[in-house]
């Protein structure tokens, strides 16, 4: 659920000398240094949080690069990624913090045998409760304090990009409970206090529409919606992740792809998809697009076996429609 | 980089409401300081600026572009005139085709007129006139009657440019007040058509506002499942469960080392939808099998029957097909008949008996008349005694049950709620107190 912050930022290579986010271009040019092509709405959205230092919410189906985006933009920035996983059930425990409970207890226990003396000297009882109180106080601080993501998000110098990913799969309380973190970088400790981020971290809310978000939740957040990309788009996605992939297999292979979609599937490929079956391709020697092989390699693609039966069936009119085909493939 | 006329904004925020997006005071902040930020230079960059701040879902997304390019075009004006210039206002523009001020002009005159105030498309030929008659048009028409009239030796052919200007003016005028009445009043028509249409009775509903209906009821069945799904969405909640931690601590000497917290327990209520599809109740049924086709998608545990004089299980038709298909092929298969509700009693308690207990609430969609056959009343005891509580929605006004065939006072005895519903907003108000009332959490 974590990661290890201080790799991550060792590994960052600034790109460039000039800030890029001063211009949208600057966003585009430095996003896809490193190895993100985007479009410009993506990265106006993204400059547009920067500036209103505001959250992202970024919904689009499956594989469409949503946490990518938020990866990259980490490494864009510099700064640690932090990521939080929703699921149904996670709570402010899990999410935020929680007290090292076993650290307490054991704690308490190697303290008995110092606590007894030290309230025995007191004269009564109302004087021993206070020093105890006084005890009992030193025990829900900051050492006892394990923070999770949103919390390490909050205190992390310097910024960081906080990743909630899939908050459509949280329970409805949840959301409530991050809209005070999402628009005044603020959590309430009720035994520490309010804990307020000196740098507001960069925030990416993803969702697959599962439920519909909260109205209160939109409102924090600007809204940013990734749509499956065009011919030309995809194409220079796939030449970015998989550069190994010739430029003629390339045209071919997202071709085919953007065919597939146009197809009545239950689970239409997405970008991901592309990159792994364009990766498999590599791996297999293929020149060109020959029919066995998108047959055995569809599995890649499609991830239900009733559009592997439905993409079959039109397979020759989808290959007839993509060009580069033809002339034998070299598998060794 | 100009700076940002809080003006336009405004008025486009307003065209983005009108096209049901919907736009919070926030974010309209968010969107100003969006502009202030990026200048009104680059008309893309303005345009996903505002889409990020403001569209909040794919669809409103898509509504926003379409919105965008509606309120952000400026026409350009073609008037077949000269070079020549004369001197003042409207005429001077006409004659110099001075299309950018011409377009200035009529948006000062949309603005002094309320142009963009227009609630329905019927009233577009009144806002053109007000539109023109605020940019002088009748100085204008006064001018080139004077003209005709005159002697002088060109007036004959000004005249005639300054009528085609003219005519101009009114196709230019006509197609502005036009787009004022796409941006501002489709949504005040709309709105009042689904007002009405959620008010009035189905058998009433007229063939083309059916789609419209379906729309409605739709949304409604969403919004209420949504409203239901979060109420039972609550399952623990940290309290500590002392009695299960000391019980545990046991083990440990006394030693609280596994804390137990409390759980809420989650409500699992089953619902039992029996829908009338008989000849006496067909125009009802459409919509009533639309409802719940619809509450399926959304509810879990909802069982749907269908019945005139068998009574089927529908939950396969309602989840594999489309809603029309499935709509058709439930009255295909049991529509259509007589009814008799007896024959129905005996269905559901032989085939489904065992799907009905104490945590099921059983609604009854139909009109409760029986064909003089045996109405089976002591099946309906035992409905109302096995179940939590029966729910009967009857599209009949209350006057006419028990006259004729129609055994509804009988059937009203044994349940909980009954009522008649033959509207949409009915239904849903009934079926919202149903969720959450009559259900326990």
């Amino acid at each position: 659920m974590t990661s290890a912050p201080n790799d991550l930022r060792a590994l960052t290579p600034v790109p460039g000398a000039a800030d890029p986010l001063t211009s949208v271009e600057g966003i585009v040019d430095g996003l896809s240094e490193v190895g993100y092509i985007a479009s410009r709405r993506i990265a106006t959205s993204l400059y547009m949080a920067t500036h209103l230092q505001k959250p992202i919410l970024v919904e689009g189906v499956a594989g469409v690069g949503k946490t990518e985006l938020a990866l990259s933009a980490a490494r864009l920035l510099g700064l640690p990624l932090i990521r939080l996983q929703c699921y149904e059930g996670l709570d402010e425990a899990r999410a935020l913090y929680e007290w090292k409970y076993g650290k307490q207890l054991l704690y308490t226990q190697i303290l008995k045998d110092h606590l007894g003396p030290e309230l025995g000297q007191a004269p009564d009882l109302a004087s021993a409760m206070a020093r105890l109180q006084g005890v009992g106080d030193l025990f829900f601080s900051e050492p006892f304090l394990e923070p999770r993501p949103l919390l390490q998000a909050l205190r992390t110098e310097g910024g960081a990009v906080l990743l909630i990913d899939e908050i459509d799969k949280s329970d409805e309380a949840f959301e409530a409970f991050l809209l005070e973190m999402l628009s005044a970088f603020q959590v309430s400790i009720p035994e520490i206090g309010v804990i307020k981020a000196e740098t507001p971290p960069m925030v990416f809310l993803t969702s697959n529409n599962v439920r519909d978000l909260g109205d209160a939740l939109k409102r924090r957040c600007l809204h940013l919606h990734i749509p499956l990309p065009d011919q030309a788009l995809e194409e220079r996605i796939v030449a970015a992740r998989a550069p190994e992939v010739e430029a003629r297999l390339r045209t071919a292979l997202v071709t085919f792809v953007q065919g597939l979609r146009r197809l009545d599937l239950r689970k239409p490929p997405s970008i991901s998809e592309t990159v792994d079956w364009a990766r498999a391709l590599v791996l297999l020697h293929a020149r060109t697009l020959d029919p066995a092989l998108v047959r055995e390699t569809l599995n890649v693609l499609l991830k239900f076996q009733s559009d592997i039966a439905a993409a079959e069936a039109k397979l020759d009119d989808l290959l007839t429609a993509t060009p580069g085909r033809g002339g034998g493939h070299a598998r060794r | 980089m100009p700076a940002a006329d809080p003006g336009v904004l405004a008025g486009f925020i307003r065209a983005l409401r009108a096209s049901e997006v919907r736009v919070s005071p926030a974010e309209a902040i968010d969107a100003h300081r969006a502009l202030a930020d990026v200048g009104f230079a680059d008309r893309a960059l303005v345009r996903d600026a505002l889409a990020t701040t403001l569209a909040k879902s794919a669809e409103e997304a898509a509504r926003f572009d379409a919105c965008f390019d509606l309120f952000f075009t400026r026409r350009e004006f073609a008037t077949g005139a000269a070079e020549e210039a004369s001197a003042e206002g409207l005429e001077a523009m006409i004659l110099a085709e001075d299309a950018a001020g011409l377009a200035q002009a009529m948006e000062a005159a949309a603005g002094v007129v309320g142009a963009s105030d227009i609630q329905l498309s019927t009233q577009r030929g009144l806002f053109a006139r007000r539109l023109l008659d605020q940019m002088g048009l009748r100085g204008l028409e006064a001018r080139i009657a004077a003209l005709r009239d005159s002697d002088a030796p060109d007036a004959r052919a000004l005249a005639e440019r300054l009528g085609h200007g003219r005519a101009d003016l009114f196709v230019q005028a006509g197609a502005f007040i036009d787009r004022q009445a796409r941006l501002y009043a489709g949504e005040t028509g709309r709105r009042l058509r689904e007002q009405i249409l959620a008010r009035q009775a189905f058998t009433a509903v007229a063939d083309e506002d059916v789609r419209a209906m379906e729309a409605l009821v739709r949304r409604m069945a969403r919004r209420l499942a949504q409203r239901y799904a979060r109420r039972r969405h609550r399952a623990k909640v940290g309290q500590l469960d002392v009695r299960h931690t000391i019980r545990r601590s046991l083990a440990h000497g006394g030693v609280p080392f596994d804390v137990v917290w409390k759980r809420r327990k989650i409500d699992k209520p089953r619902i039992v939808v029996v829908c009338d599809v008989s000849r006496s109740v067909a125009a009802a049924a459409q919509f009533l099998l639309l409802f719940l086709h619809c509450l399926r998608e959304v509810v879990e545990r909802l069982d749907a029957f269908a019945f005139s004089d068998r009574l089927v299980s529908v939950n396969d038709l309602l989840d594999d097909e489309t809603v029309d298909d499935a709509i058709t092929l439930i009255l295909e298969r049991v529509g259509f008949r007589p009814t008799d509700y007896g024959r129905a009693f005996e269905d559901l308690f032989d085939d489904h008996g065992a799907s009905l207990d104490r945590r099921t609430t059983v609604i009854i969609l139909g009109d409760g008349r029986s064909n003089y056959v045996e109405p089976r009343l002591d099946l309906m005891r035992r409905l109302a005694d096995q179940t939590r509580s029966v729910i009967w929605l009857n599209p009949e006004p209350e006057t006419y049950w028990g006259q004729g065939d129609s055994r509804m006072d009988a059937y009203a005895r044994f349940c909980r709620v009954a009522k008649t519903c033959n509207t949409l907003t009915g239904l849903e108000r009934i079926i919202d107190d149903v969720l959450r009332t009559r259900l326990p959490r």
